[in-house]
């Protein structure tokens, strides 16, 4: 992986050649095995494992007489290695395998709320001891998460049941009632979400765990209909989709970090100091309860109705505050 | 690579393995099928030795541990071998259950050269006997995502390599080449930092591994530094972006049935006929200014003076840039 990627053709065979060299070893480890099991467990073809096995029969000991040749007995589908020529073991882990190991161990391990970390952390410490000096990987992590609330749903997720749960959802800033279906927990960026289907919604739906203020199990059990499978989160939990509402922004220096923590679509140099960028948001509510929390640095360029929201919002916060009759400061102060 | 390369390749594996004594490339070229030539033709005996050196570089690049060195005192020429002990992977006696955490391990990776090094390492533990369940699960799994200069730099602080990069701070109008001894990569709350001594401020830094632009670049020879004993990879960051004690109480007079996300966190909510009020913790007075504005005329703040001011001045700007706009308009 420190190395840019080899070509397809040389990959192919350098992969061959450690499957080889995996194979003698992996059948020595079960004798008798079926080839098809094999070959699901290596996860190549039937037809490629055989060819493999037909490979390693005319490789063996410098002589190369019968003696000397790999060998193995066939019984119908299952195959047994009855000589070894000395490839009895796999090849040590390479320093990239070990840390890929390694760190995603680690990562389970401090997962909050994770089911058997006892028996992670010892799978770690043996990868470790086994990758030797490889094994003091520079790379430590940390997912500081609420441990309880994490396992609580983790037990309601895997009782099967279907969850009333009380839900904050920011973009409404709004907390509502709901029942779904669990289909499964993870993490992703630091953060712990239950997959579910939402009934209300009826759609698949990622609940952030820190904004599920309350859970119950019901009797029924949790049945996501058919269509409800999975999201593919490999580009992270907000895809943006064209068909949201897009905003665009004049935000001054001090505000540049959003482009670093919201997906924009658009960034582009304004004038002097001051950088216009464009993002799709899930809601224009949320966007001016965004907008008004940035700051004086920010003017919405773009769409006029969330400019005018922003004035509006701030002109009508500000005459709160003007009248003294409507001061809550007077009036709590003469209570 | 053709069958009789793989083939060839495998019996040099299987021949170093077996020696004892270094063997030369000539005695290689005696023993292991598919290296015959002859060499007293020049250009014969070139081909193979361009042949031999490609093959080693494969062998090398699986990982397996080419030896060098000479039979005895009296020969010139380097031989090769290879040991057992350095080849073969260490017995490794997994239970079940941490079979099975080593296989949901190994899908972790979304970035592909780590998810492919996973895999290949799962297999290697495969043929060493160890049976993982592929239908494991751990109730709760983390999606392992990593930033491109996540490879180059933990390579390079278990190499002990100084690097250089460009990095983007958002603040800054261009990014900057920086100059590091990579200690190690940590990933705090989600994010990717490598944390190490900063060679231009001469201090300890830490940098966020998604502002880095384009390549890093090994700038020294391996073993270049020592990071200093015991240190604490995680605290580095940690103080860096670290959380903060929450002890301002502020007051504010909200909206009866809005103002949802202010409600979660209040410790006090006592309702009033002008409206619920809600003791909130903050930390920083600037900061929770800019969460209350978010809400408008929703909220109001009564106390702290510090928190009020804030919140007003911030809304007359506000108010001020968009009037612009409109009268623009």
């Amino acid at each position: 992986m420190s190395r840019p990627t080899p070509r397809a053709g040389s990959r192919t065979s350098a992969d061959r050649l450690a499957r080889l060299l995996n194979l003698v070893p992996y059948l020595l480890a079960r004798p008798g095995i079926e080839i098809a099991e094999a070959a699901g467990d290596l996860g190549v073809s039937e037809r490629q494992l055989r060819e493999d096995l037909e490979l390693l029969w005319v490789c063996g000991l410098p002589g190369y007489g019968p003696g000397d040749l790999i060998d193995m007995a066939f019984d119908g589908d299952r195959v047994t290695i009855t000589y070894d020529a000395g490839i009895d073991r796999p090849l040590r882990l390479t320093p990239d395998e070990a840390l890929a190991l390694v760190v995603a161990l680690r990562m389970i391990a401090e997962t909050p709320g994770v089911a058997n970390r006892e028996a992670v952390e010892r799978a770690l410490a043996k990868i470790e001891s086994a990758a030797g000096d490889l094994a003091g990987a520079p790379v430590e992590v940390r997912l500081p998460g609420d441990t309880a609330r994490v396992r609580e749903l983790r037990a309601a997720v895997e009782g099967g049941r279907a969850l009333r749960i009380t839900y904050y959802t920011a973009a409404r800033d709004e907390t509502t009632e709901r029942v779904i279906d669990p289909l499964r927990m993870l993490m992703v960026g630091g953060r712990a979400y239950v997959e579910a289907w939402c009934r209300r919604a009826e759609a698949v739906r990622l609940f952030r765990v820190d904004r599920i203020d309350a859970v119950a199990v019901l009797d029924e059990p949790a049945v996501a209909p058919p269509q409800a499978r999975p999201q593919d989160l490999s580009d992270g939990v907000f895809r943006p989709s064209p068909d949201l509402p897009l905003i665009t922004l004049r935000i001054g220096r001090g505000e540049r970090w959003i482009t670093e923590y919201y997906p924009c679509e658009r960034v582009e140099r304004g004038t002097g100091d001051e950088w216009v960028v464009s993002l799709r948001v899930t809601d224009l509510g949320w966007a001016r309860r965004f907008v008004l929390g940035l700051g004086p640095d920010v003017t919405v360029v773009a769409p006029a109705e969330l400019a005018e929201q922003v004035r509006a919002q701030a002109t009508a916060a500000l005459a709160a505050y003007a009248t003294p009759a409507g001061d809550p400061a007077v009036a709590a102060v003469t209570q | 690579m053709s069958r009789t390369r793989t083939e060839r390749l495998v019996n040099l594996v299987i021949c170093l393995l077996s020696t004892r004594r270094f063997l030369t490339a000539a005695q290689i070229a005696a023993t292991v099928p598919g290296y015959e030539h002859d060499p007293d033709d020049a250009k014969d005996h070139e081909a193979f030795q361009r042949k031999f050196e490609r093959d080693k570089a494969e062998l090398r690049e699986l990982g397996v541990p080419l030896e060098t060195g000479t039979a005895s005192v009296f020969d010139a020429e380097p031989g090769y071998r290879i040991a057992h002990r350095e080849y073969a992977l260490p017995d490794i006696p997994l239970e079940p259950d941490e079979a099975a955490a080593v296989g949901i391990a190994a899908r972790l990776w979304q970035h592909a050269g780590l998810a492919a090094a996973a895999s290949s390492g799962l297999a290697k533990l495969r043929a060493a006997g160890v049976d993982v369940d592929p239908q494991a699960t751990l109730g709760l799994e983390p999606m392992v995502t990593v930033d491109p200069a996540f490879a180059p730099l933990t390579a390079a602080a278990r190499d002990r390599r100084e690097v250089s990069f460009d990095y983007r701070v958002p603040d800054r109008d261009e990014p900057t080449t920086r100059r590091l001894q990579p200690w190690g990569v940590v990933c705090w709350r989600g994010r990717w930092y490598v944390v190490g001594h900063d060679l231009d401020r001469g201090a300890t830094r830490c940098f966020r591994l998604s502002r880095v632009v384009g390549a890093v670049r090994p700038t020294g020879a391996p073993g270049a530094y020592r990071p200093p004993a015991d240190v604490d990879l995680i605290s580095h960051v940690a103080r860096w972006s670290g959380p903060v004690e929450r002890t301002g109480r502020a007051t504010v007079l909200v909206t009866p049935g809005r103002v949802a996300g202010l409600r979660r966190w209040a410790v006090e909510n006592a309702s009033r006929p002008d409206g619920d009020l809600l003791v909130l913790p903050y930390a920083d007075a600037d900061y929770l200014a800019g969460q209350l504005v978010g809400y408008g005329p929703d909220v109001r703040v009564v106390d702290p003076p510090e928190v009020r001011e804030a919140v007003i001045q911030r809304l007359k700007e506000i108010a001020a840039r968009h009037d612009e706009l409109a009268v623009a308009r």
